[in-house]
């Protein structure tokens, strides 16, 4: 009985160790594919339309609401000390170190991850992957490569335009709506953050996300189970996995950063 | 969808993002820490620097001149060396005197330049002569005390003697 709980805890670490490093050679392959892709640019184009434009809808309009909260709840609290002139910094120190790259990450694998999971995890299921290899196509750097390098390059885009975005609604609703004052507004901004430790390191921070949130939207796809009840569960475990991942690397990162 | 207006949204979308980056690095940031002004080193000798940091402002008159570029500590004088990085256009009298003082009452240190009455000018590799060093809290608290305890005991003197 006891024999038994220690084989299946036995069995599942290293089933989860087995994992850890398949993934992390098929991290290694799809990284070393993505230099050669510099010849096949159409493929990154295609994926940097779906996993980009698409996105980027949400991300604008999001980053604008979350600057509307941060512009209202920031000014109830500093008034409460005297500090109001100083929302501004508060609206864009909050976003560009931590809520710029975080939240555009969730959304990111929640938006993008699970289509590419959907996306890869059909054609696993359609035996395409299986007809790739058949015909000496490498699938990992004839579809996933370009995925990965779309990810990468679009996360810190979208993180950035999620920050500006948020800073504007800040604006408008800390200046516009409450009436604090414009020149406080930016001044004690600008004077607060500092291009390279902030704004450098939040940009640093989305490309890591991006990073972690495609290959694990990406490595669940591929390794889906070919039915549509595969395809669902892999879609979930992405975005439950790539969140999780997304905010034990923020921490690390911050610790890191931000001592 | 044709492929040059597929082209043509990817780049679109590039362009917001840089645009977005751009936004963020020049209005929201701080880009005077990385101006290329053109500045010639100024070097100072201080008892003690307090809070002072590297890039800490400069100011003359409350205006930013110059920042600073470098804290050492001199070891055969057993006194803090600061670098000051000051724009090429100010130009200020050999006996100019350098303070370090804190904007606001908590906020951070920063050295503050007042112009002394000599025709020369600083130039680079200069060393300023008038000095006065940051104000430690623990020494102005100790000062304070001691004062106390001295009025209390020459109040208690005048009394016996006028009588």
């Amino acid at each position: 009985m006891i024999l038994r709980a220690f084989r299946y805890l036995g069995q599942h670490t290293l089933r989860y160790l087995a994992v850890l490093g398949y993934a992390s050679r098929m991290f290694g392959i799809v990284l070393c594919a993505i230099p050669r892709l510099g010849r096949r640019l159409r493929l990154v184009m295609d994926q940097l339309y779906f996993v980009g434009n698409h996105s980027l809808l949400i991300i604008a309009v999001s980053g604008l609401f979350v600057g509307f909260v941060l512009g209202l709840q920031g000014y109830y609290t500093l008034n409460k000390y005297g500090s109001e002139q100083a929302l501004g910094l508060l609206v864009a120190l909050s976003l560009v170190r931590e809520l710029g790259p975080v939240v555009t990450a969730l959304l990111f694998a929640g938006r993008a991850g699970t289509s590419l999971t959907a996306e890869i995890g059909l054609m696993r299921a359609g035996e395409q992957l299986a007809a790739m290899e058949m015909m000496a196509v490498n699938p990992l750097s004839r579809i996933l490569a370009p995925r990965l390098c779309a990810g990468i390059i679009a996360m810190p885009l979208l993180a950035a335009v999620f920050s500006a975005a948020g800073i504007f609604g800040g604006y408008l609703v800390g200046v516009g709506l409450i009436g604090v004052d414009t020149g406080a507004f930016w001044s004690q901004m600008q004077a607060g953050i500092d291009v390279t430790g902030d704004v450098g390191n939040g940009v640093l921070k989305s490309v890591v996300f991006g990073v972690a949130v495609t290959f694990i939207a990406l490595f669940q796809g591929y390794e889906a189970k070919p039915t549509p009840e595969g395809v669902a569960r892999a879609t979930t475990r992405t975005v439950v996995l790539a969140s999780l991942t997304v905010l034990g690397l923020d921490f690390l990162l911050t610790a890191l950063m931000f001592h | 969808m044709n492929k040059s207006t597929l082209d043509a949204l990817v780049g679109l979308f590039v362009l917001v993002g840089i645009v977005a980056l751009l936004f963020l690095a020049l209005k929201v940031g701080n880009m005077s820490a990385l101006s290329f002004t053109p500045t010639y080193m100024v070097s100072a000798h201080f008892e003690n620097i307090g809070g002072l940091k590297v890039r800490a402002p400069v100011k003359s008159a409350g205006v930013v001149v110059g920042r600073v570029a470098g804290i050492s500590f001199d070891d055969q004088r057993y006194q803090a060396t600061v670098t000051i990085a000051l724009e090429q256009r100010y130009h200020f009298p050999k006996d100019s005197s350098a303070k370090i003082l804190t904007s606001g009452l908590l906020g951070e240190q920063y050295v503050g330049l007042e112009a002394g009455g000599e025709s020369d000018s600083l130039a680079e590799g200069s060393i300023m002569s008038m000095t006065q060093s940051a104000i430690v809290l623990e020494n102005l608290i100790g000062q304070v005390l001691f004062n106390r305890a001295a009025d209390g005991g020459a109040k208690k003197e005048p009394p016996v003697m006028r009588k």
